[in-house]
């Protein structure tokens, strides 16, 4: 009996290895899953079952999934239909399915303690006090920026600024570049960022060097970035917060401790390797502890030379 | 003063340049500690200190073409040419003048004359500023102004972050030279005698 017991138990286990083996091939093998056959394509086919003919359309663009971007994301453990209804099995897909209430992230993340350190319950807080719910209610998910196919942790585990402000870019990019998108959210056009932002000097590199929500955000010590998204006529618009020693980015974009422990490497490497520069910000001690030695010496070989002068003529 | 001999040495264009980039100079050494060091109050305004800073510099190069051909085209620039002869010993003997023959009541060992503008010590620091320091400062200033022409990357150093630290290490030795520059030329007939000359045009031998 006790023998039964055992095997049972290791093909309960085999089945499990399997089958997360089955996923994780599957996101790689996109031609043999289920969905992503059609969802990674531009195009699909199917028998139709009134006609008996082949049928070949497109995809819809905004449904077509970047199965790379998939298996790198946080959620790649998922299968599809551990979110979506499994009755998407089937195609044609039955329109009612749409009107099924899917997991918001909080269902998952909320009040979980192992999930406890990014703060969810405090985001979702500050989500609301932002111009996006004023905008869009409770329609505007997580997922509007966040997606929840393809999101890497990008700005906690990269040591390299620019990736972090790349990939963080990105996400206000992808409504803020896009006429429908910005639209769907606002209901107007969308206002050229280019143009908005002509009072920035040297636009390009600052928007290379530092996110978005670096000013388009109230910075929170307990948080890593405030999830009250500013609009333009809140945002920040002072050079000297950034641009000073005690630049407000210490806060925002340097909090992580990624980037913390990349400054701490020892002064001569922080100096060399320094992937950006700010004025005002990036001071090297050493440097400025040389130019006071050198600058007062000069000013005391000037008073002495002086004095000698006065007194020695 | 009537017995003391006169030399033009320094022509109106000469002294319309020197005014300009006192000037210049003067604004980007404020102007740049004023960034470098910015807090949350500072006296000038970020904006304001990164503004004065860039029209000063444009200043101060356009200056430069005019001192570079102005030099090129007139005898000005025979003033700035280094002899091999005596390279070491001459500014030695300068520098030893400085600090210990000026006290003692020796003659001063480089008489100014028409060939001769410059004193050896000073002459070479003029040409570190000048033909150094500044086209660097200069270069690297441009660069900054119009930073998406700089490398991204060299040596996996950020490229604006070297030119950024080139930029201020020269504008700092430029700013020590000015010190110098306005404590030695006290050291004359009399302590206003050289600045009177830089206005006037005529120096007294």
């Amino acid at each position: 009996m006790k023998m039964k017991y055992c095997l049972f138990s290791v093909f309960l286990l085999s089945l499990f290895f399997f089958q997360e083996n089955l996923k994780a091939q599957s996101y790689q093998n996109a031609q043999h899953h289920a969905c992503l056959k059609c969802h990674s394509n531009q195009s699909y086919s199917f028998q139709n079952s009134v006609t008996g003919n082949e049928v070949k359309r497109l995809m819809n663009p905004y449904y077509i999934l970047d199965t790379v971007a998939i298996s790198a994301g946080v959620h790649k453990q998922f299968d599809c239909t551990d979110c979506h209804s499994s009755e998407y099995g089937s195609y044609p897909h039955q329109a009612n399915l749409k009107l099924e209430p899917l997991s918001t992230c909080l269902d998952c993340h909320g009040g979980d303690a192992s999930f406890a350190k990014y703060k969810f319950e405090q985001i979702q807080e500050e989500v609301k006090k932002s111009v996006h719910y004023k905008v869009y209610g409770e329609n505007f998910s997580c997922t509007k920026c966040h997606s929840q196919h393809t999101y890497v942790a990008t700005a906690r585990n990269s040591d390299n600024v620019l990736d972090i402000v790349d990939y963080n870019n990105k996400m206000c990019l992808s409504c803020h570049n896009d006429m429908k998108k910005y639209k769907m959210v606002s209901g107007h056009d969308n206002p050229k960022l280019v143009q908005v932002h002509d009072w920035l000097p040297n636009q390009e590199l600052h928007f290379r060097h530092v996110r978005c929500v670096e000013c388009h955000t109230e910075v929170v010590d307990s948080l890593m970035v405030s999830h009250n998204i500013l609009g333009k006529d809140h945002a920040l618009k002072k050079c000297a917060e950034c641009h000073s020693a005690n630049s407000r980015l210490k806060a925002s974009l340097y909090k992580y401790e990624n980037l913390q422990k990349r400054l701490e490497k020892g002064s001569i490497h922080t100096v060399l390797s320094n992937s950006s520069y700010m004025i005002g910000t990036h001071q090297s001690p050493m440097l400025k502890l040389l130019s006071f030695v050198i600058f007062f010496a000069v000013l005391s070989g000037v008073i002495i030379h002086s004095l000698f002068r006065i007194f020695k003529k | 003063m009537g017995t003391t001999e006169k030399i033009y040495f320094y022509p109106v264009w000469l002294r319309v340049w020197h005014g300009i980039n006192a000037l210049g100079i003067i604004i980007l050494i404020i102007t740049g500690i004023s960034m470098q060091s910015s807090s949350e109050s500072p006296v000038i305004g970020f904006n304001l200190a990164v503004n004065m800073h860039n029209i000063a510099g444009v200043v101060v190069f356009l200056g430069y073409l005019v001192f570079f051909i102005g030099n090129m085209v007139t005898k000005n620039g025979k003033y700035y040419l280094i002899k091999i002869k005596g390279f070491f010993k001459n500014p030695i003997k300068q520098g030893i003048y400085y600090s210990w023959g000026m006290f003692h009541g020796e003659k001063y060992p480089f008489p100014l004359s028409e060939k001769r503008k410059f004193n050896p010590l000073q002459k070479y620091f003029y040409v570190l500023v000048m033909y150094m320091a500044v086209p660097v400062v200069i270069v690297t200033g441009i660069a900054l102004l119009f930073p998406e022409i700089i490398l991204d990357e060299v040596y996996g150093i950020s490229g604006v972050f070297m030119t950024a630290i080139l930029h201020s290490a020269m504008g700092f030795f430029i700013s020590i030279f000015l010190i110098i520059h306005l404590y030695v030329a006290s050291i004359g007939k009399s302590p206003v005698e050289n600045f009177r000359s830089i206005i006037t045009g005529w120096h007294h031998v």
